[in-house]
């Protein structure tokens, strides 16, 4: 994973709440056996009219919103099935970052994990922002670092994350990596394990 | 202050605790299935990594494998993912309910089944209905493929402490009404977030008077709301279904097992950061007519108006749902017209709910508009059922009679809902496209299912059942 310190570029607005990972990404894509290549189904079913014909009234599809890097969305985003294709489909489409007033759990995590940053705002902040972004197209500057989203014309706020989360990110770190140091610890738990059952 | 099941299992699951940290949890049972393994492997394989203890994991293939014929997947794509996984599981030395297995079924049906699900573990699995686990009191729950492959690795797992929910149910319930009208009644209610950051632990006396295969259905859907994980205290219904089970400890070490296990059940004076309280009067069988689980009304209710949206973000939903859907603001639940039906899924696919469908079935026929299909959770299920007569109480009413498998809960495989018709389904989730693009899911118990296949649209299957066939 990459280290992440800001993210900087151009945000679309995707005013719905609930989104569901069935419809990030839609189940008949789950079957390679890949990280890559999922960007071309990302939102397949509301971004498509039919195979391979775009669906003109989808947000994504806007020509304002061609080459967005962040996506803002409504509350408990990502809810639903737990499957990483999700983070890894808007990844691979381009999207760094996501802000929404909430994300479903797994759906959180999972981004964490991938260095798709999730930014959680007040309502009432993304609400402003969702309405900016749908009037004409935004530039938002995150920064990792000082927890902070801006939009260059007097929008800034912080946002809250979890400082372990903000080292792994920024450091670019794999955990597995880092759980492995624990060897010892875990080996301890197993033994002690053993004796108990 | 006393302390919650959920309290006990993270104690004795601490490999290690930092300040500024999660905590690392040790991880009792890993299960695998074909979708959302692969690249954990291959990642393993790539940083040449071992499997830490594959005597821990446990694989079998669900998602994509066909209820018709198992040996042809024209599919060629998802016939590699299952090939993948034989190759993998016998590379990383992981036990395989394969294709040819009597054992193999629904992840989440098998665990339960062969006595791999104990009270007192820590259990996870690449699919959000982990949770499901739960009823046996374990912290069970779903995780994305970066932490499949952190198990494989690691046996542990990195979690902040979740917050508790006490969700306590008193009461009888009514005739024709299941655990499964009792989850989607939770979710009417609360919405599909209430449970966020949280575990949910389900107690009362109906929680107590249901057996294990109910508990499970409630369990399984706390994810619906937004909990990645529900349980049950264990007692002496869990302790009985567990006895005898092929993986289950035997004998001696049964006893004192269970010995273990009732120190496990919360404290009567524990404390829960939320709480909540419902009377199993209350409840209804219940139908879904939206997008997600939530958007679920009583049998003999309405879909809501447009007017009774509290919020813009709600009207937006409603609005969008309906037009989903083909439904109409304020229209009756019981003039749905429905043209599938689909038994079955980690939910509802066990031999319970087979018998209370083939209850209804029994002696009627499928209305000539629905197409029926019952698929077992697993192989067990399929034999055990076949043993009972009931797959023939299906197949003379006109249902059709399946191997195990997801199958159209998620439609990976070729049991698919067309676009724009729609089916009363005993599964978990209506988000759109579920079933197929376009598709149109109604999520219900096996009860409504089987009532609705024999009308082609929703009724009240309280009025088809008399006193002496309820349960």
């Amino acid at each position: 994973m990459s280290e992440i310190k800001s993210i900087k570029g151009k945000a679309a607005a995707l005013d719905r709440a609930n989104v569901d990972t069935d419809q990030i990404i839609p189940k008949q894509f789950l079957k390679r056996i890949e990280k890559t290549g999922f960007g071309q189904f990302l939102f397949y079913d509301w971004r498509f009219k039919e195979e391979g014909v775009l669906n003109p009234d989808f947000e994504l599809n806007f020509p304002e919103n061609q080459g967005a890097s962040i996506l803002i969305v409504n509350e408990n985003f990502g809810c639903g099935s737990s499957r990483e294709h999700a983070p890894w489909s808007l990844l691979d489409y381009g999207f760094k970052a996501i802000i929404a007033p909430s994300f479903a759990d797994i759906f959180h995590q999972n981004s964490l994990k991938n260095g798709l940053l999730p930014v959680i705002l007040k309502p009432e902040e993304v609400s402003y922002l969702l309405t900016e972004a749908k009037n004409e197209p935004i530039e938002l500057t995150i920064d990792l670092e000082n927890e902070t989203v801006e939009d260059g014309k007097g929008f800034s706020t912080k946002f809250p994350i979890n400082k372990y989360w903000k080292t792994m990110l920024m450091n670019g770190w794999d955990e597995i990596e880092i759980t492995m140091q624990l060897e010892d610890k875990i080996a301890t738990f197993e033994k002690k394990e053993a004796i108990h059952s | 202050m006393g302390k919650s099941i959920i309290d006990k299992i993270w104690e004795n699951h601490l490999v290690h605790q930092e300040e500024g940290k999660p905590d690392l949890l040790y991880v009792d049972l890993h299960l695998v299935h074909e979708v959302t393994s692969p690249q954990a492997f291959s990642g393993l394989r790539m940083k040449n990594r071992k499997l830490r203890r594959p005597d821990k994991t446990f694989a079998t293939v669900d998602h994509n494998i066909p209820t018709d014929n198992r040996y042809v997947i024209e599919d060629e794509i998802a016939l590699n993912q299952m090939t993948t996984l034989e190759k993998n599981c016998l590379e990383f030395g992981v036990q395989l309910a394969g294709i040819d297995s009597p054992d193999q079924g629904i992840v989440h049906v098998i665990g339960p089944e062969l006595g791999l699900t104990q009270p007192g573990m820590t259990i996870v699995c690449g699919d959000s209905h982990t949770s499901t686990h739960g009823a046996f009191g374990s912290i069970a729950f779903g995780i994305g493929t970066s932490e499949v492959e952190h198990v494989m690795a690691t046996q542990s797992i990195w979690r902040a402490k979740p917050k508790t929910l006490k969700l306590e149910i008193n009461g009888e319930l009514n005739k024709g009404v299941s655990a499964k009208d009792v989850i989607l009644y939770v979710l009417a209610k609360y919405g599909i977030d209430f449970g966020t950051g949280h575990v949910i632990e389900y107690c009362g006396d109906t929680i107590r008077n249901m057996s294990m295969e109910e508990r499970m259905t409630i369990c399984n859907m706390s994810i619906e709301g937004g909990a990645r994980a529900g349980l049950v205290s264990p007692d002496e219904t869990t302790f009985s279904y567990i006895k005898g089970r092929k993986f289950a400890p035997k004998g001696e070490e049964f006893e004192a097992a269970v010995e273990k296990w009732k120190q496990l059940a919360s404290d009567e004076d524990a404390a829960y950061d939320t709480v909540i309280e419902i009377d199993a009067a209350d409840v209804a069988p219940m139908v879904s007519w939206g997008t997600n689980p939530s958007m679920t009304a009583k049998i003999n209710d309405s879909i809501p108006t447009l007017n009774d949206c509290q919020t813009e973000v709600e009207r937006k939903s409603l609005d969008r749902a309906l037009s989903y859907m083909g439904l109409t603001e304020g229209q009756k639940i019981e003039d749905i017209q429905i043209q599938h039906v689909f038994i079955g899924s980690c939910t509802n696919s066990r031999i319970e709910d087979l018998r209370q469908a083939a209850e209804v079935a029994k002696g009627r026929k499928v209305h000539s508009n629905v197409r029926a299909l019952v698929v077992p959770g697993s192989q067990a299920v399929k034999t055990q059922a076949e043993s009972e007569g009931l797959d023939v109480i299906f197949k003379e009413a006109g249902f059709e009679w399946r191997d195990s498998g997801c199958s159209m809960c998620l439609s990976m495989n070729n049991d698919i809902v067309p676009p724009g018709e729609h089916c009363a389904s005993t599964s978990n989730r209506n988000f759109e496209g579920r079933q197929g693009s376009g598709a149109r899911t109604h999520l219900v118990s096996p009860l409504m299912a089987a009532a609705a296949a024999i009308n082609g649209r929703f009724v009240d299957v309280r009025e088809m059942m008399n006193a002496e066939t309820v349960q």
